[in-house]
């Protein structure tokens, strides 16, 4: 009965303060949804990218989210990519026609001379799902926590993450400070290749046995992350972040071999690449948005990023939104420039002793990179938007000193990689 | 050189937040501030995708957000 009767002297109360809404709105001629429960909002996007002779993935982003009482804000999120396409295996190009085993080992694929060897048996679709509440613990206070999933073919992510920010200084200065936590397996079709052992032909060929060892690997991530923001005048706000992250775990890429070469560059084997099974990485990140008097406002952003396997790497990424009428325009550029990591070797000499690690990802060696795009938006009416983008991406590989024998010097190295991104957004 | 790097970044921190106090706007000054192309991450969609394609394509994450692992993409 008392149950009863709070309900109903709740529904009373709200029924009062919808007609408070609704007198205060019609005073001030806004309508009364602001006030009450907001409803729902969606953010889709479709997204092409497309590397030139290399890979092409398609990503599919819906996310939802509901602000309900007192800023407590629930966002969920699906997104779903399909891969295909070709990714360089790290093995030299010759000049001859080179055979090699598909990863799974069922099977071969050739490279023409003179070209990169591509791996070109790649075809994934990936579907994450990432979950998160955020919401006032106290006066100035606020913490979030999410979960997600990641679920490919061949591998598996789970995470956690929490964040507390406070607030103060008339909240104009916020301090945060977040944990994740993630756990990832991969389980690639054939097993996982024994480090340093030589890639050898197909089941078929040889009836068995493909240097493989176990099924599957795991790896598990922390991530601290501490941030300052700082509203410095009515134009300008600012972000600093520290972020910590410790790998635990299977890194090696199972995908990714070494050659093997002789004096005269030729190459005599490929061996399964090997990566530390520990990093941690470091980074600093400084944001700026500038709301000039014409209305235009410029994002600008800068990251130093270190880690213990002595890869460092600097990226500037500005943006740049000026209004068109009701439109908007944002002219986008980015720069990024890397250093190899210290086990990074673009192929082996033969008859010298192996290291204790070695890679030829061209993705851990030193490479310059640049993006530079468009996006042009269409808000409409009702908080609805409609976007496009499109952006050019250049990657290039490059040497990070390494002496090269015979005819290795004829041929492409570190080539680079051109790729286009274009890009759909709706907002609802 | 490691230790080095930590030390600054401490310092730096603590600096920018003792400076801070001194910072900002009166709450009626927020009229640009409050739009929501001012906010620090305005297009997380945008965010998300640009993370996963440098994410895949360099040795390099996190920084505006959690590196995290998160997918085995080539």
């Amino acid at each position: 009965m008392q149950l009863i009767d709070n309900k109903k002297a709740n529904k009373n109360k709200v029924n009062v303060a919808q007609l408070l809404t609704v007198a205060t709105c019609t005073l001030l001629g806004t309508t009364a949804q602001a006030e009450e429960q907001k409803p729902w909002e969606f953010d889709t996007a479709l997204m092409y990218y497309g590397e030139t002779d290399r890979v092409t993935a398609s990503e599919f982003i819906l996310a939802a989210t509901k602000e309900f009482e007192d800023e407590h804000i629930l966002n969920l999120k699906v997104t779903v990519d399909v891969l295909t396409g070709a990714s360089a295996n790290g093995a030299v190009p010759q000049t001859e026609v080179q055979t090699f085993t598909r990863p799974s080992g069922n099977g071969s694929f050739q490279t023409p001379a003179k070209e990169t060897p591509l791996d070109d048996t790649f075809h994934d679709t990936r579907v994450q799902l990432n979950a998160q509440w955020t919401q006032p613990i106290a006066k100035d206070y606020r913490v979030s926590g999410g979960v997600h999933l990641s679920k490919e073919y061949d591998y598996l992510s789970l995470g956690l993450n929490g964040n507390i920010a406070h607030d103060f200084n008339l909240k104009n200065t916020t301090l945060s400070a977040g944990f994740a936590y993630t756990n990832d397996t991969i389980s690639p079709e054939g097993g996982i290749p024994i480090a340093f052992e030589q890639m050898l032909p197909p089941v078929d060929e040889i009836g068995g046995g493909l240097n493989r060892d176990g099924s599957d690997e795991d790896k598990t991530t922390i991530d601290l992350l501490f941030g300052l923001t700082q509203v410095i005048s009515r134009q300008t706000i600012m972000q600093f972040n520290y972020s910590y992250s410790q790998v635990d775990g299977y890194q090696t890429d199972p995908f990714k071999v070494v050659s093997v070469v002789d004096d005269n560059g030729i190459a005599q084997q490929q061996l399964y690449e090997n990566r530390p099974d520990t990093r941690e990485k470091n980074s600093i990140y400084w944001q700026t948005k500038y709301h000039f008097l014409s209305d235009s406002i410029i994002d600008f952003s800068y990251r130093y990023f270190w880690d213990d396997w002595d890869i460092t790497s600097h990226t500037v990424d500005a943006r740049y939104r000026l209004p068109l009428g009701n439109h908007y325009i944002e002219p986008h550029i980015r720069f990024y420039t890397q250093e190899a990591a210290n086990f990074y070797q673009p192929f082996q000499k033969g008859g010298s002793a192996l290291p204790e690690y070695m890679s030829a990802d061209y993705r851990v060696g030193k490479m310059d990179g640049i993006t530079v795009g468009v996006k042009y938006g269409i808000p409409m009416k009702d908080n609805t938007e409609l976007s496009f983008r499109l952006e050019f991406f250049q990657q290039s590989s490059k040497s990070n000193g390494d002496e090269l024998p015979g005819v290795l010097n004829e041929l492409d190295l570190y080539p680079s990689v051109d790729a286009i991104i274009a890009q759909v957004n709706y907002s609802f | 050189m490691k230790k080095y790097k930590q030390a600054v970044i401490l310092i730096s921190l603590v600096a920018l937040t003792s400076a801070c106090s001194s910072l900002g706007v009166q709450p009626w000054e927020r009229d640009l501030l409050a739009k929501d192309e001012m906010a620090l991450n305005s297009s997380p969609i945008d965010a998300s995708l640009d993370d996963h394609i440098y994410f895949s394509k360099e040795s390099s994450s996190g920084g505006r957000g959690f590196a995290g692992g998160g997918c085995g993409c080539n």
